[in-house]
């Protein structure tokens, strides 16, 4: 378990913004998704990253124990963190041992006996539902709905906690209508027990610049404060 | 021993000797409710705190010092009394006659005070220097003995801040003593230590100490006539809660017009107050609005606290500061907490009055603090920038449960030990002065053992090393003997007789050494070892430029290779120090603090292996050098917990920067994620943490448009200033450093 491999984009030693509490977030190299809004175009290539042993991170992560209390710890993010599903369950279970929570961000868009292994020692999933059409889900995402519903699905039969998160993107998903299906799903899943809407930003735009790359929802705006307030509003009603 | 003002506390030994603490613990109520209790400030609070704004604004637009009497040296008589607002405050005394009026104090040196007066567009009374004529200053005692090399030291700013022209300050006075017991029983005690002393062989030692204790009643002495100008008898102790806060302050008032020292800190006052808010409280002569009333007036005094400086004096400690420094909360040796509600009134002043540098109140952080008072400390530093903190649970078993904090982050038993100032040392230029075999480029001196400049095409790790010892000895010796001189100096010619009144007689002392530079001299070993360093020499012959090439670990990155270098570094200066013993037997102390130095001493440092450039700012004190963290918050904070406070024993400053976005999305998770992160850096035992909610554009704001921006209040090293008072180049420095951003 110790030496399984995975390839690293970067490491924060200071997450407050995926999962609960203070968590010390591991991004993973490549994804399979080329989403409009992502901010991290980085980490999409499958080649690249650092190598690092599932030991390593852990070893890692243990030195941040102390900031963890009782709601903090690891969180894997990417990238798609399940393309290395087998890494996942490494780190997870070596965690475990030594009694560090575990967080997975995901898209919930692979599906796998490694997945399923891994899912076995996370303590919460932050999944995204990054919008509630599947022609939307088709456009600006590159895979279906179902996917990450039948995600939930699994994640609800086995009972998994579950952060259900959307980006809130001005013209795309900004509306009551998507918000209260984004509820309706939430709803359904006893799993969940929190929803979060994060405002699309375009800070993301250097990187692809850097990159060469073109940043696909560059022309849209960020939504306002107001807009946030508002959909939160409904959310929470 | 009875007293009728007592009545109603609980008996202890503290009635029959010196002994405040005993008296806190015997009489406190600790507090592990929430905030929900706290009263605003009173429409008389706000009209005062609206007058004394005014005088701030006015202090401004006069280019930072709004008067000064030229013609009266300080003390605690020389002034008629001086009042904001007579008939609406509670709390009274001004060190002059006027609000923000400045004194001249010559005692540390006459030369300073002329330069000051001047800098200001005004010019010392000859009465004043007519005065001094035939008196020597603590500046001349220096001189007189200081040898040539401690000066070449000096003068190539190998040491540089030394308290050789002004007051040593960080001396800490009992001042609740003077509210528990009056003046009276406090000059009797003397008196029977003097009587005491007597018995014994007159030493030389003995003698000093004899006509210290002559001076140390005659200036209790004077407190009282000091206090009887204002209408107050504090012969006898404090009746009640006002009077308490009155007399504490009338104590802390008669030091700061006898002494102009740089760091006059407070010490350890609100829970000691609270005692008295609650017996008042209980007998119905105070509500919780009249409590926050007095703490809200008492601040206010402290906020009105000056000192006239030199301009050269405010690039080494700048914005102006006093650091009346409070120590709020912590925990009791028998596991009680020592928060009260009056810990909580005194950090409520940051909303009653705004925001602002002074008190520079302090924190004592454990684990173990209640979970209400942590979340307030968390919310109070998100909304103000003005609070840094300290670990009790590495101080307490070192200094007990009744411990202030000089200046910063000097930690010591209040009225039982003190402490001998002692600025710091260049560690970045020792090591380029190694290299060169005693050699400085910046000043083009030769200083220190002279040998061959280090030849060679790339720099070894430990032949460098083994010069750094060389001259690491060099250095730590003259370091001692330098301030030996000051010390015993100061001591004969400008002797802190009020706030050495306000100590046991027996006294043990603290000699605080410091070293600037750290996180260079970290990342330039850390260089030499892990990549290629070539020395590159100047037409003369010296080294003063590296190309370095190849990658290295960084401090800032938790990762030992390099984080090891800088905590064996502060192992080598704390041992070569103690091999000279220090004046009156002191033991030696180390700190890792800059204050705003870290400029100023940038600015005379050469280029270095870690690829800074010549002239370019240090990061201050403990702190990574900036942006050359790459892991983020948590790794910065474990490199600098790393660095161990038993070789540190005078603190080790770390200032951090973070936006609120990093630490979450809504309010109650921010809180609860700072309260969560200073948990985790100290449990890993680091000392002290100074904490900036902010994002890097409010300071780009404000240094394009100071007006906009009055009370703009930022922790920097150690202590918090109001952004404008900062020079243009201390403020882009501290708009450089390092802000975690959320990613």
């Amino acid at each position: 378990m110790d030496s399984v491999k995975g390839y690293v984009h970067s490491i924060q030693s200071l997450g407050t913004l995926d999962g609960p509490g203070v968590r010390f977030v591991v991004f993973l190299q490549g994804c399979n998704l080329r989403c409009g809004c992502c901010h991290n175009p980085d980490t999409w290539a499958m080649s690249g990253g650092t190598e690092y042993t599932a030991g390593q991170i852990v070893e890692k992560a243990v030195r941040y124990r102390e900031y963890f209390g009782a709601e903090g710890g690891i969180t894997i993010s990417g990238g798609e963190p399940l393309l290395q599903a087998e890494f996942v369950q490494a780190v997870f279970a070596l965690c475990h041992e030594k009694g560090i929570n575990t967080c997975l961000d995901t898209s919930g868009s692979i599906w796998n006996d490694a997945v399923k292994a891994a899912l076995q020692e996370t303590d919460r999933v932050l999944l995204d539902i990054k919008y509630t059409s599947e022609s939307q889900y088709r456009d600006y995402v590159g895979c279906s709905l179902q996917a990450p519903l039948d995600f939930l699905a699994y994640l609800n039969e086995q009972e998994i906690p579950v952060t259900l998160r959307q980006v809130t993107i001005p013209t795309l998903n900004d509306n009551e209508e998507t918000i209260l299906a984004f509820k309706a799903i939430a709803e359904k899943h006893s799993c969940v027990d929190k929803t979060e809407l994060l405002p699309f930003r375009k800070i993301c735009q250097v990187k692809y610049d850097k990159m060469g790359l073109k940043f696909r929802f560059a022309h849209l705006p960020e939504p306002t404060r107001d807009c946030m307030n508002e959909l939160n509003r409904i959310l929470s009603k | 021993m009875e007293h009728t003002n007592w009545n109603g506390f609980v008996k202890g030994v503290w009635q029959d000797e010196i002994n405040v603490r005993d008296f806190i613990q015997t009489n406190y109520k600790e507090y592990t409710g929430d905030d929900s209790f706290l009263a605003e400030a009173t429409p008389r609070t706000k009209n005062l705190m609206k007058k004394l704004q005014q005088l701030f604004a006015l202090e401004r637009q006069f280019g930072g010092v709004l008067d000064i009497d030229t013609a009266t040296v300080s003390s605690l008589t020389s002034y008629s009394p001086g009042y904001l607002d007579k008939e609406n405050e509670l709390i009274v005394g001004l060190q002059t006659n006027r609000p923000l009026k400045r004194g001249v104090n010559p005692f540390g040196g006459m030369r300073m005070v002329k330069q000051a007066c001047e800098a200001y567009g005004y010019k010392l009374s000859n009465k004043v220097e007519e005065e001094f004529r035939f008196r020597t200053t603590h500046n001349e005692g220096v001189y007189r003995a200081y040898t040539d090399e401690m000066r070449a030291a000096r003068k190539c700013h190998v040491l540089t801040g030394l308290p050789d022209a002004y007051g040593r300050g960080r001396i800490i006075g009992d001042y609740r003593r003077v509210a528990l017991y009056g003046v009276d029983k406090l000059i009797a005690e003397k008196q029977k230590d003097k009587k005491k002393l007597a018995e014994g062989v007159f030493t030389t030692e003995q003698v000093r100490l004899d006509e210290e204790l002559y001076q140390q009643i005659a200036f209790l002495g004077y407190m009282k006539e000091m206090a009887q100008m204002y209408g107050y008898d504090i012969s006898q102790p404090a009746a009640n809660a006002r009077e308490a806060i009155q007399w504490t302050y009338f104590a802390y008032l008669a030091s700061i017009k006898e002494q102009n020292g740089a760091a006059m800190s407070l010490g350890r006052v609100s829970t000691f107050f609270d005692i008295y808010f609650e017996r008042d409280i209980a007998n119905g002569t105070l509500t919780e609005e009249g409590a926050q009333e007095l703490m809200d007036d008492f601040v206010m005094k402290l906020r009105m606290a000056r000192h006239l400086r030199t301009p050269e004096y405010n690039e080494l400690f700048g914005g102006d500061p006093m650091w009346i420094t409070e120590a709020v909360g912590g925990m009791g040796e028998d596991g009680r907490t020592l928060v009260t509600k009056s810990s909580f009134r005194m950090l409520n002043t940051l909303y009653t009055l705004g925001s602002s540098p002074e008190p520079n109140l302090t924190v004592l952080w454990s684990t173990s603090l209640p979970a209400n008072f942590k979340k307030f400390c968390a919310k109070v530093s998100a909304d103000t920038d003005s609070i840094q903190y300290e670990n009790d649970d590495v101080m307490r078993p070192l200094y007990g449960d009744d411990y202030a904090i000089a200046c910063c982050v000097s930690a010591m038993k209040i009225g039982k030990q003190m402490q001998f100032f002692g600025a710091r040392c260049n560690l970045a230029k020792l090591m380029l002065i190694a290299i060169n075999g005693g050699y400085d480029t910046s000043s083009k001196m030769h200083i220190g053992p002279q040998m061959p400049v280090m030849d060679v095409e790339k720099l070894d790790f430990d032949e460098v090393m083994a010069r750094f010892d060389t001259y690491l000895a060099w250095m730590m010796h003259l370091y001692v003997n330098t301030m030996n001189v000051i010390h015993y100096m100061h001591d004969k010619y400008a002797y802190e007789k009020t706030q050495m009144a306000l100590h046991d007689t027996d006294v043990h002392r603290f000699m605080a050494f410091g070293i600037a530079g750290l996180s260079v001299v970290a990342d330039s070993l850390s260089a030499i070892k892990f990549a290629n360093v070539r020395p590159i020499k100047n037409e003369d012959g010296f080294i003063s430029e590296f190309e370095t090439t190849g990658d290295f670990p960084k401090y800032g990155n938790d990762d030992d290779r390099v984080d090891l270098l800088a905590k064996d570094m502060t192992h080598r200066v704390i041992t070569e120090l103690r091999k000279t013993p220090a004046y009156r037997n002191a033991e030696h102390t180390l700190s890792v603090l800059t204050i705003t130095s870290n400029v100023m001493y940038g600015k005379n440092t050469a280029a270095t292996p870690d690829g800074r450039a010549a002239g370019a700012p240090f990061a201050p004190g403990a702190n990574p050098m900036h942006n050359r963290e790459e892991n983020g918050a948590l790794a910065s904070l474990n490199s600098v917990a790393k660095l161990s406070y038993d070789d540190c024993r005078d603190g080790i400053s770390n200032t951090f920067s973070i936006t609120p976005e990093a630490l979450g999305r809504e309010e109650e998770e921010r809180i609860n994620n700072l309260v969560m992160i200073l948990d985790g850096y100290f449990a890993k035992k680091a000392h002290h943490i100074n904490v900036n909610v902010m994002n890097r554009e409010t300071l780009m704001k404000a240094y394009e448009d100071p007006e906009a921006y009055p009370n703009l209040t930022i922790r920097v090293s150690g202590y918090a200033v109001n952004f404008h008072k900062l020079s243009k180049e201390q403020q882009r420095e501290v708009i450089s450093r390092t802000f975690h951003e959320a990613v």
